[in-house]
């Protein structure tokens, strides 16, 4: 009987508060004419390349035409490296799942009442930005390199023949991939976890959760959303990446994924109708995947 | 196992003893609580009445198991639960903030002390507990879908469907509005009589802390000043800041100047005051004694002398407040000060004008003998250390704390 006064719901409808303004669409002609000029545009003439044919008179010359069995040729031939790269970038995000989101909440919890030491986590994490992509990964190459400190530690302990070389396989790849793409896992996480209300954490104690699965049923899923877009922002990128998987850095020819395969149809082959191909169905193939992923994890909000 | 009675399943068949004895708590730079000892017999509904930063709170959290305590030990039905966390104790909190999960239905956020006991039928108890608190048309719904008030009934439900021990309430009242916290109050009692459960509420409002315990116990600076019924802790306050806090008291302070056997006599700059000798904390000396507001009845003229009443007067009426049922009065009396009174509108012709003389009279029985003296501020119980050099220590320990967490 007491709770008959508030029973009905206190659903205030929000009043409108867009309006259309003409104020609006002038702020967006920038952009507008930006992504028309930078991605429609080249997204487009990427189209037309991709079904081009060769010219039968002048060498390395293409015309344009509607050569549709350019997609066959390059998915007959690359299907190995392109199953690779997913591969490939699948074991990195996973892995950096696994190191980044116990950073995350670290830094996000554990050091909250610290709020310097909080600070100098996040910087940390930032930090690698601070140099150059390119110049990190050749570290690396020099680190993994088989007279370099890893592989003599490992050979002098036994784990590895003298002379086995480190870089150019499947694990300096993933592991440089990995490497590369921690900050994109971090930060999304850690900037759901700041916000985390652990007066939750309380109340699932207080309600007989043990701290584990307090974790499970309230922290984990309450942070999905960061979890959700970390991976995207770390596999969308690993799957094209082409720094990592290169002879020149931490791959070898037993290593190519997609993007070396792309590069070197537009740089070395001349071969712009496959590579363009090549970089469609990367393209359509990430689009499909991002949709299907973020629909399945109900957050459409992130698109 | 410590934790046996709760993770297997058990429900509470009724309230436990809950003892606190000894308990200290000091953070870095105060103490919130020193040295409590405090008994709540199983089955009662304990009131802790105290202003924000009293250490209600903190104890109620350490009860919960969601601090620890810097010393003393905490028992639950006899049982020693110092040692244990907070989710193998037998104890529910209704948070302030309610903090309902907001990724789970309100179905779920019942069930959800239920399921991690591994209890069989959590749904259909977390039903019975939702129509208890008459929001089981919304079990579907999240908890970001609902009103302020639901979602403190929510809170509620979620803690009283695990049947704990013993239940505590962190103002659990305290968004809502004054007609809806009546309503609260009254179902917040019947559950408790229901059910038969211990509860513990926490609570600055000290009408709420009266109207709903059987046991209301005033908290100041970490410690307990007065414990007892609340009609006892009102007519009678043992100390200056319960007179105070817990509703309003004129307070006059003096000399004793004749002790005689049923009585003493207090000398208040010239005013004679008597007081019942039992209703007086101490017999000699210089002592503070009051008298609240609607026991002072007001006088045109110079009241005829009765030795059963003490009188104060003349004053001036400085204030009239008119609320309906009552009148308050503010008479400045020359030495005095400013002299609250409630006078009943039992009859128009009653009502005094502002700048009129009058004269104040009440019963020698109602008047009361603290303990400690108002006048100037209280002593603080804690020296707030706020010298540089404390301070400068306490900066270097935080930084020290803060490396070895790292």
């Amino acid at each position: 009987m007491a709770f008959t006064a508030f029973s009905g719901t206190a659903q205030a409808a929000e009043p409108a508060v867009r309006k259309r303004s003409p104020i609006a669409l002038l702020l967006l002609l920038p952009g507008m004419f930006y992504l028309i000029l930078f991605f429609v545009t080249p997204f487009f003439s990427l189209i037309i390349t991709s079904l081009q044919e060769p010219d039968p008179l002048r060498f390395g010359e293409f015309n344009n035409a509607f050569n549709w069995q350019n997609y066959v040729i390059v998915i007959e031939t690359y299907w190995e490296q392109g199953l690779r790269s997913i591969g490939f970038a699948a074991l990195a995000t996973l892995f950096a799942l696994l190191i980044g989101y116990p950073l995350a909440y670290f830094i996000a919890i554990t050091l909250r009442p610290f709020p310097l030491l909080q600070a100098l986590g996040l910087v940390l994490v930032i930090a690698p930005f601070f140099i150059s992509f390119l110049l990190r990964t050749l570290a690396w190459k020099q680190i993994f390199a088989t007279e370099g400190p890893v592989a003599g530690i490992l050979s002098s302990v036994g784990i590895l023949e003298p002379g086995t070389a480190i870089t150019g396989t499947a694990f300096s790849v993933v592991f440089g991939l990995t490497y590369n793409f921690i900050p994109f896992m971090v930060l999304p996480i850690y900037s759901i976890l700041a916000t985390f209300d652990l007066r939750l954490i309380e109340a699932g104690n207080d309600l007989y959760g043990s701290p584990a699965t307090t974790f499970r049923t309230v922290t984990l899923p309450l942070s999905a959303v960061g979890v959700i877009s970390g991976t995207l922002l770390t596999f969308i990128p690993a799957v094209g990446d082409y720094i990592n998987a290169s002879r020149d850095f931490l791959g070898s020819a037993d290593t190519t994924m997609i993007g070396n395969v792309i590069e070197a149809n537009f740089l070395v082959l001349s071969n712009f109708p496959a590579a363009a191909a090549l970089s469609l169905l990367l393209m359509a193939f990430i689009l499909v995947l991002v949709g299907f992923y973020v629909k399945r994890s109900g957050t459409e909000d992130l698109l | 196992m410590t934790n046996n009675d709760v993770s297997q399943g058990g429900f509470a068949e009724a309230g436990a003893d809950l003892e606190l004895v000894g308990i200290s708590k000091r953070f870095p730079g105060f103490t919130a609580i020193e040295e409590l000892d405090l008994t709540i017999p199983a089955g009662s509904f304990f009131a802790l009445l105290g202003p924000s930063g009293c250490g209600k709170t903190t104890t109620l959290r350490l009860i919960a198991g969601l601090e620890e305590p810097t010393t003393g030990r905490i028992l639950i039905g006899g049982r020693d639960v110092t040692a244990t966390k907070a989710y193998q104790r037998p104890v529910n909190t209704v948070f302030q903030s309610y903090a309902l999960f907001p990724n789970m239905t309100i179905m779920e956020n019942v069930a959800f002390g239920l399921k991690r006991r591994g209890i069989k039928n959590a749904d259909s108890l977390a039903h019975e507990a939702l129509q208890l608190v008459e929001l089981d048309h919304l079990a579907g719904r999240k908890p970001k879908q609902l009103s302020g008030g639901q979602q403190q009934r929510v809170a509620l439900a979620r803690a009283v469907v695990n049947r704990p021990a013993l239940l505590l309430l962190d103002e659990p009242l305290g968004a809502l509005d004054l007609k809806l916290r009546r309503q609260m109050q009254v179902e917040l009692k019947d559950i408790q009589s229901e059910v038969g459960l211990t509860f513990l509420h926490v609570t600055h409002d000290q009408e709420e802390a009266m109207t709903m315990a059987d046991t209301v116990a005033v908290m100041n600076k970490g410690r307990i000043e007065q414990m007892g019924a609340p009609q006892d802790l009102y007519e009678l306050p043992q100390t200056a800041f319960v007179a105070k806090f817990l509703g309003q008291s004129n307070l006059f302070t003096g000399d004793v100047v004749t002790t005689a056997k049923s009585s003493i006599v207090v000398d208040a700059h010239g005013t004679r005051i008597e007081v019942p000798t039992d209703r007086a904390q101490r017999h000699n000396g210089r002592i503070t004694v009051g008298v609240r507001p609607e026991k002072v009845t007001l006088h045109d003229s110079a009241p005829k002398a009765d030795s059963s009443r003490n009188v104060i007067g003349p004053g001036r009426i400085t204030d009239v407040s008119f609320s309906g049922v009552s009148t308050q009065y503010e008479v400045t009396v020359p030495h005095h000060g400013a002299i609250s009174v409630f006078a009943q509108n039992t009859s128009i012709s009653s009502l005094h004008h502002d700048g009129d003389q009058v004269w104040l009279s009440w019963s020698v029985g109602h008047t009361f003998g603290l303990a400690d003296e108002a006048e100037g501020e209280p002593v603080s119980r804690f020296h707030a250390d706020l010298d540089t050099s404390m301070i400068a220590v306490q900066s270097r320990k935080d930084l020290e704390a803060e490396l070895e967490e790292a």
